[in-house]
Parts: C-alpha cells; structure tokens; sequence
C-alpha cells in the first residue's frame, strides 16, 4: 500500500508542472502503469481522489493506462508478452532477456486550464 | 478558459531513484558493499543478520539500518551482538525510501566495509524503492510457503539474492525447497540462492563468504 506515497510524489509534479504553465486548474492527468510497475492502479485512483481535494486537481480525473511486461530475448531475438512473470524466452529457452516495457510509472500527460 | 495538454513524460519515483544514485555512488566510492534486505514480517531478517554479525571475518566492519513501523526493537538487538545500528521509525510507512536512509550516511563510521539495510516486513511495496544498494536480497522463510515468488514477483525480480531461512522446519512443512527455487528461477534466472538456517547456522557461512566476495568484486571494481 505505498499508493499514497506514489500518490503523494505525483502531486509534487503537477504543482510543479501546473506553476509553470500557469494553470488554473488541472482537468485530467494520465498514468502508464507497468505490469511489473508494483502498484495496483485502482488503489492509485483511490489514493489520487483522496489527495486532490482542496488542490489545483480537486476536480481532475486520473486516467490509467496499464503497460503489459515484454521482454525480448536475446538470443533469437523474439519479442513477447509476460503475463506469467516467467523471465524465459517462449521459443528458444533462453534466459538472456532484456525488458522493453512493463516496469514504467510514468506521468505521462496533464491536461490543464489556463 | 483556453485548454492545455502538456506531454511530461517523468517517471513518479524519479526523485527516490535520484537520490538512490547518489548514495550509491557515495558508498560505493568509499568501498561499502551495502545491501537492501527484504521480506515479510517475521521472515528472520533481524535474526540472519544476527547470525551474519557472528559469523563476519575478523577485520571486517559492518553497519546496520533497521526500517520498521514501530519501536527500536530490532536496532537494539543488533547493537547487542556490537555492531552499530541506526533504527528508522517509518511512524506507519510501508517501506523505506532513499532519503531516509540519505540522512544517516554522514553518522556512519569511517573503515566501514558492509552496510545492511534491513526494510519494513512487507513484500511488496519495499521492492519498488531503490535505496542506493548494490545487493538486493530478498527473504523467503520456509513457513511463508514456497508459492511466494509468482506471488510477489516484483521483490524477486529486483533482486540478486534469494535467501531461504528457516529450512530447518522443511522437514515438518508442506514446503517443497527444489518448487521453490525453480519458480524463483524462472521469475528471475539471474538469482544466487542461499538455503540457510539462523537457528542451526546451517547456509551461515556461504552467505557471507558471498557478501565477502561481493566486496571484492566491487573494491576491484573501484582500484
């Protein structure tokens, strides 16, 4: 349950963000949240629509965009998609991986008021 | 009122990670093999670092960093087998972050050659924390069950080490230690295991000469 530390290190950003562009308000912000990211994004919206009251977002809407884990092997070079954890290339049994996406959590965009 | 989308592409534990860098180099330029122990609570992660505290060579110095919710337990115990040791009160935090541990690097000994971190007893959010370790070790105590890397794969996948403790219970336990270590394997190929017993000092003496020679390889690294 660090959502709300996550949470917490998201806000810095935006009012940080919002203060530079001389934002009235913030009307949504969007996440991308990594299979392997280690938050749950339900708890995020939890956490986020607790924090934004009384802040510039006290309206803003946080929208999730989930990233699944790929990894590409490379020995054969095949791309795939671990929905299983398993750090194993599917076609040759290989375990020299590299990791495309899926650990990510990243701001991605704000849409603000100005 | 006009609208505004702004791209900011900025990872959310990027100020953590950045503060983890730079104790990493830190310690790492002052030659302290530092390592982040995670696990869930009542794994034996105080009682194993007891156990490396008693068993470290002569000559060497180690440090400890106790997280936990509550109490000073756990820093008190170490501090009784003579090793220094720092205990952060988290007052409700699930996990340690960088800059808690970023505020006790000035007060740790000169000489020192070991620092070990031990996190809050969770699983979970520990592992999304960098705090400056070149070790990650991950605890898995034979009671806990030997499901708990596709269970919890984010601390395994993040981690150098896996220790199984308790596995003087195994005989007793419906824990099968060869299911344990392939889907630990699988969940993350690159993991050195160690099958250890704080209780009978069985695995005792391959864990630290692992750390020893993680030592090395960083003073090596270094000269």
């Amino acid at each position: 349950m660090h959502e709300l530390s996550i949470v917490a290190n998201l806000f810095e950003i935006l009012e940080e963000k919002a203060k530079e562009k001389k934002a009235k308000k913030i009307v949504s912000v969007k996440l991308r949240v990594g299979k392997l990211s280690g938050v749950v994004p339900e708890f995020l919206i939890t956490a986020f629509d607790i924090y934004k009251k009384e802040t510039i977002a006290s309206k803003a809407r946080l929208k999730i965009e989930g990233v699944p884990l790929k990894i590409q092997c490379l020995r054969c070079g095949a791309e795939m998609i671990k929905d299983d954890f398993v750090f194993i290339c599917s076609s040759c049994g290989s375990t020299e991986l590299k990791t495309l996406s899926g650990t990510e959590l990243l701001l991605e965009r704000i849409e603000m008021e100005v | 009122m006009k609208k505004k989308d702004v791209l900011v592409l900025e990872e959310l534990l990027g100020s953590n990670k950045k503060i983890a860098s730079q104790i990493r180099e830190k310690l790492e330029q002052r030659g302290i093999l530092t390592a982040n122990f995670l696990g869930s609570p009542g794994s034996g992660k105080t009682s194993l670092l007891e156990k490396i505290a008693e068993r470290m060579k002569p000559g060497f110095k180690m440090a400890v960093i106790e997280g936990d919710i509550e109490t000073e337990r756990d820093a008190e115990r170490i501090r009784a087998k003579g090793i220094p040791a720092w205990q952060i009160v988290t007052g409700g935090a699930c996990h340690l972050e960088a800059k808690m541990v970023g505020k006790i690097f000035s007060e740790l000994p000169e000489g020192l050659d070991f620092l070990f971190i031990e996190n809050v007893g969770n699983l979970v959010c520990p592992a999304s924390y960098d705090l400056g370790e070149r070790i990650r070790c991950v605890l898995l105590s034979a009671p806990e069950g030997d499901d708990k890397p596709k269970k919890y794969p984010k601390a395994f996948t993040t981690s150098n080490c896996l220790i199984i403790t308790k596995s003087d219970l195994i005989p007793v336990l419906p824990f099968n230690l060869e299911q344990a270590q392939k889907e630990a394997l699988e969940v993350n190929p690159k993991l050195e295991i160690f099958v250890t017993s704080a209780l009978k000092g069985s695995g005792m003496d391959e864990l630290v000469g692992f750390f020893l020679s993680s030592l090395h390889d960083l003073r090596q690294k270094n000269a």
